[in-house]
Order: C-alpha cells, then sequence, then structure tokens
C-alpha cells in the first residue's frame, strides 16, 4: 500500500501552488502613482514641487498619524471579520476624560480643583483605562450575545459621543501641564505612530494573538473546533482596538491642548478607510499594519495634495467619501477575483 | 477476532439529541473498543454528523450519557474533547483559509518560545519542521508547505485536514465523509491514512456513504437510519447487500453501491 501513498494531493492544477505577490506591494504602487500624480499637477498649476517640500510632507504625516493610531487597533478588529465603529467617539471620550487629570492649578475652572498638577501618568493611565474597558465591553457584546460587531459599536459610538457631552456639559477642558502637552508636541504623534505601528507589525506577524486573529477572520467555526477560546480572543482584540483609540485620544488633546465634546468625529471611518486601502479585507483573514500605514499615506497625500491644489474644504470632504466607496469597491472585487480562482 | 475482551473506548447510552421538532438522534446506544476500527452509515439526514457533533463537544446532546476512556464525560467545546485525546476531521473542512500548512496544523496548539499568554512568540521553525515530518507520515505530499490553503486544490486540503488529525491523535479519530469530494487517487491515500491509524492502534469512527471503502477498512458497520441506531454488523459476517437493507429499511432487491451514490 506504501505505492498508492506516492500518489499524492498534487492533483490541483500547478498554478494554484503559486504563491502570490503581497497586497501591499500593489498598495504601495498605488502610493507612488497618485504622489506622481500630485506632483505633475503642482508644476502645472502651482509652480512647484508637492513632493519635494520637507514642511508639506511633515505636516501631512503629522495630520495622519493620529487616525493612524486608530487604524492600527481597528485592523485588527477587521482581521477577525469585525467592524469598529465606536473609536472616534472613544477618541472624544478618552481625550476630555484624560485632559480633566492633566491640568495645572494655576486655572481656577478646573474640571476637578483637587485633582491638578497631576503627574502626566495619571491622566494617560486613566484614559488608557476607559478606553481598554470599552473596547472590552464591545468585544463581550460581540462574543456573547452574537450582536453583529456593526450594531455594538455603533451602540457604543452613540454611548460615548453622549458620555463627552454630559461629562463637562459641553464646555471644553483646556490648561494641560507641561508634561502632558509634551505627548503631543513637535513630531511626537508619529514617533507615537511608528512605535505602535512596529509592535503590532511584530505581534501579528509573530505572535500567537497574532495567528489567531488571521484563523478567525478566515474560518471563525475552523477556529473554534480548533480549540481557539473564540469569545476571549475578541474581547482582547476589541480591547486593543479600544486602548489604541484612548491613545489617540490623549495624544490628539495633548497635541491641540484642548479637549473637546466633538473630538474625534468621523475618526473611525477615516480609520476603517485606511486599513481597506491598505488592503484589509472586510470579510477577513487578510490584512497587515504595513498595509494600513500605505493606506494612511495615500490618505495624507490625497489630502494634502488637494490643499496644495487649493481646492476647497467641501471637495474634501466629498473625495474622502469617495475613497472610502473606491477602497470597499477594490475590496469587494479582490474578493470575487479571488474567488473564481 | 475477539473483540469483546478488549477496553471499551467510547460508549454512548440513549443518546439524544432534537433540534427543536427535529428528532435527528434518538436514543443511540454505541460502543467502541481500544483499536477497533468501526464505520457509521446510513442516508441522508439520518443523524451521523450530529452524532459527531455531540461526542466531540460541538454540540450538547438532549439527554443521554457519553462514556470515554473508562468515565462518563460531558465536553462543554471542542477544546476538551481534544484535550482527551480526540480529533476529528469535520465534514465540512475546519481549516483557516488564510493561513499556511503548518499554521493550521498547530492552530489552538501553537508551539511558542517561552511563555506570554497569547502573546507568546510562535516557534515557526519547529512547527513548520514538524508540519513537514507529519505530511510525510501519513504519505501526504503538497509542494510548499508555506502557502495558504486558500490557493490548494480540494483533495490537498482534505489531506491536510487528515495529517493534522492522524498527527494528534492519541485516543480517538474520527473522520465524517472524508473522502466525499476526492479523485480516485486522493481517496485511496486517504485510505492509505486509515490503515496506518489501525497499524498505530489507534481507534477510528469512519463515516462514509462509499460501501466499497467501508468493507475495505473497517472492522465492525453501524447502521443508522432517521436518527436511530437499526443495526450493527462485523464485517467478516455481512455483505453489501445487507447493509443496503438496513440503510432503507428494506429487506432484499437493491444493488449494492446504487443505493449509495
Ligand atoms: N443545527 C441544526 N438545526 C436543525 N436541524 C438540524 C441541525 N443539524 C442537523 N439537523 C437535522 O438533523 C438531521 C440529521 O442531520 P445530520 O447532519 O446528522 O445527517 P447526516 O447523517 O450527517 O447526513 P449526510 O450524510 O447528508 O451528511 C437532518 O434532518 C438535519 O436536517
Ligand atoms: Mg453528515
Amino acid at each position: 500500500m506504501a505505492e498508492a501513498a506516492t500518489a499524492t494531493g498534487t492533483a490541483g492544477a500547478p498554478d494554484k501552488s503559486r504563491r502570490q505577490r503581497p497586497a501591499e506591494f500593489n498598495v504601495f504602487i498605488g502610493l507612488i502613482l497618485i504622489a506622481l500624480v500630485f506632483e505633475v499637477l503642482g508644476w502645472i498649476f502651482q509652480g512647484q514641487s508637492f513632493l519635494f517640500n520637507f514642511q508639506r510632507l511633515s505636516i501631512m504625516v503629522l495630520q495622519v498619524s493620529i487616525v493612524g493610531i486608530i487604524a492600527v487597533g481597528v485592523t485588527q478588529v477587521i482581521i477577525t471579520g469585525g467592524i469598529d465603529l465606536s473609536s472616534g467617539s472613544l477618541v472624544g471620550a478618552t481625550a476630555m476624560i484624560a485632559m480633566s487629570l492633566a491640568q495645572v492649578s494655576t486655572h481656577e475652572r478646573a474640571v476637578f480643583p483637587a485633582l491638578t498638577d497631576l503627574p502626566v501618568i495619571i491622566p494617560v493611565a486613566a484614559g488608557l483605562i476607559c478606553g481598554l474597558a470599552a473596547g472590552l465591553v464591545n468585544g463581550a457584546l460581540i462574543a456573547y450575545t452574537k450582536i453583529p460587531p456593526f450594531i455594538a459599536t455603533l451602540g457604543m459610538m452613540v454611548t460615548a459621543r453622549g458620555f463627552s457631552k454630559w461629562y463637562t456639559k459641553g464646555q471644553p477642558i483646556s490648561f494641560p501641564t507641561e508634561g502632558f502637552a509634551s505627548i503631543g508636541a513637535g513630531m511626537n504623534p508619529v514617533l507615537i505612530f511608528i512605535i505602535v505601528a512596529a509592535l503590532f507589525t511584530l505581534i501579528l506577524r509573530f505572535t500567537v494573538y497574532g495567528r489567531r486573529t488571521y484563523a478567525i477572520g478566515s474560518n471563525e467555526q475552523a477556529a473554534r473546533v480548533s480549540g481557539i477560546n473564540v469569545e476571549h480572543h475578541l474581547m482582547l482584540v476589541y480591547a486593543i482596538a479600544g486602548g489604541l483609540a484612548a491613545l489617540a485620544g490623549i495624544v490628539l488633546a495633548a497635541r491641540g491642548l484642548t479637549a473637546q465634546a466633538g473630538a474625534g468625529v468621523m475618526y473611525e471611518l477615516d480609520a476603517i478607510a485606511m486599513a481597506v486601502i491598505g488592503g484589509t479585507s472586510l470579510s477577513g483573514g487578510r490584512g497587515s499594519i504595513i498595509g494600513t500605514t500605505l493606506g494612511m499615506l495615500i490618505f495624507g497625500v490625497i489630502i494634502s495634495g488637494f490643499t496644495f491644489l487649493r481646492l476647497d474644504a467641501y471637495y474634501q470632504e466629498m473625495i474622502k467619501g469617495a475613497i472610502i466607496v473606491i477602497a470597499v469597491v477594490l475590496d469587494v472585487y479582490r474578493q470575487r477575483m479571488r474567488g473564481r480562482s | 477476532m475477539s473483540a469483546d475482551d478488549r477496553k471499551i473506548i467510547l460508549r454512548t447510552e440513549a443518546l439524544t439529541k432534537h433540534y427543536g421538532g427535529v428528532h435527528a438522534l434518538e436514543a443511540a446506544d454505541f460502543i467502541l473498543r481500544d483499536g477497533e476500527h468501526v464505520a457509521i452509515v446510513g442516508d441522508n439526514g439520518a443523524g451521523k454528523s450530529t452524532f459527531v457533533r455531540q461526542i466531540t463537544g460541538v454540540e450538547q446532546p438532549t439527554s443521554g450519557k457519553i462514556f470515554f476512556d473508562g468515565q462518563e464525560v460531558s465536553f462543554k467545546n471542542p477544546i476538551e474533547a481534544r484535550d482527551h485525546g480526540i480529533e476529528t476531521v469535520f465534514q465540512n473542512l475546519a481549516l483557516a483559509d488564510d493561513l499556511d500548512v503548518p499554521s493550521n496544523l498547530f492552530l489552538g496548539r501553537e508551539e511558542t518560545y517561552f511563555n506570554l499568554g497569547p502573546f507568546s512568540i510562535l516557534n515557526e521553525r519547529s512547527m513548520t519542521q514538524k508540519a513537514v515530518g507529519a505530511l510525510q507520515t501519513t504519505g501526504v505530499k503538497i509542494p510548499d508547505v508555506k502557502n495558504k490553503i486558500r490557493n490548494m486544490s480540494g483533495g490537498q486540503r482534505q489531506c491536510v485536514a487528515i495529517s493534522r488529525a492522524a498527527t494528534f491523535a492519541s485516543k480517538l479519530i474520527i473522520m465524517d465523509e472524508p473522502t466525499a469530494a476526492l479523485g480516485v487517487q486522493e481517496t485511496a491515500q486517504v485510505e492509505n491514512i486509515i490503515r496506518g491509524l489501525k497499524k498505530r492502534g489507534i481507534p477510528l469512527i469512519l463515516i462514509s456513504h462509499n460501501l466499497r471503502q467501508v468493507l475495505d477498512l473497517v472492522d465492525k458497520v453501524w447502521v443508522w437510519r432517521r436518527g436511530r441506531i437499526v443495526g450493527a454488523v462485523d464485517r467478516d459476517k455481512t455483505d453489501g447487500n445487507e447493509i443496503v437493507s438496513l440503510i432503507t429499511g428494506v429487506k432484499s432487491g437493491i444493488d449494492g453501491e446504487a443505493a449509495f451514490v
């Protein structure tokens, strides 16, 4: 019978076993092409280079890196086959909470007059813990009640925004300590994004957590019968996403030296768009932080490109909407191509 | 063979599963002894897969008892069943399409360098080496184990799922229609894996509609009809016709293979 064993399972067409080029490569090409288009348009309409302007590039990266921090968490959620609509509201809520504990004593209308001039670790920890907890609630709802992620996180989105408005009855919170403000100073937001992105690139690639995140998005039933505790894992993924939204909220508040109830509105959609543009599939199982980083840069190039060409802000909003739709259409298209092979 | 003095590995007592009004499994008394290879046959919807889901912890039975390896068990989830040494190849493949072969083989039991909980670092090299070894032992040839399951043929996928079960099973292996979608060569290969398990003495429950295959491979055939066990016949004391009549509920007349296709 050993003879029969040599007749093996290689019956599939040979081209099926060819390894594919990583999806990130195409995204990278896309980034280069879009940047070149703006470079050409820049010379035509503005008589100057779009790309070779260090100040413009650093503002561009600064603009997107705070949403980029959120997108790192959202990418992981989407890889499990879920979605997180609450991250923008969590940015607002955690910015308020952190800022209220970061005020200086010389400010006479502090939110908590007894809790001023605290060491920077306290507002940061409070913000992060609240974000993690909110994410944990998202994850628990999704894992145990089987509510679709869309609905569960929509609930959190509305609740967290309501909390932000209630917290100071709509008043903005300002006057942070120098230590807290330094978190958002200079290029620190970009630095924080790079650290977060690098850390989660390694975690997704090399740890049990990463492998199981892809497995759940790929085939939840398979993950379950293979012995993965899917419920616990989803709670962890959503908690991490909540924690990263909180980190973004802290950086945003520190950078703007103020926190207000409306902070972070629509950030969740930008973050989802960055992930999807970067090749993360809305049907789960595929995606990477490197792709999302490229998606973030595409986003940044387009926004700052339109500003550079002096296009009206209203156009920018509409273009952003179009980018999101195009990204999702591309994802559906990729999905169909894959189904055909 | 005097099967009856061998240790009982799995026994169910009046095992019953109802899905609302659907009586998918009705008072099943089943016995499997150490080293024994048995088949479960029956028409579509007879309750075969339902039985598998009850004894592997995927679902909880409506009533009845399960005894495994000498003690009563009620597995709350597939992890517990697996921790007891039961490996299952489910009817709808349980592979993660976006992962490669080693990741799938070790899904849920990843090897790591040191324990950092969920953030433990994967020992990729060891898992790949063992995966290659596992495929070799089961005679499965996959050109590139680092290729994603998505890019493999149906036969290759099934072979991966079966090698996974064969590699990790220590007390019992269950295969639900493992060759249903396979070509002639792949079917022969799966049958070889099963013969290898027989040599290793690992008990097997094989669910199959292929009567030729069943009579070739197993010691005993359990026949299911409409959720009930209607017979258990020794391979050496039966022929295809008897089994067919048990399956269909008529005593004679139908030609062996036809009813199974
Ligand atoms: N989750 C469920 N909910 C409701 N009914 C179910 C469920 N699972 C199975 N059934 C029903 O239970 C009966 C037995 O199904 P089962 O899958 O066990 O059959 P089977 O013997 O494995 O058939 P096949 O040979 O087609 O695989 C069928 O009538 C089926 O419709
Ligand atoms: Mg079945």
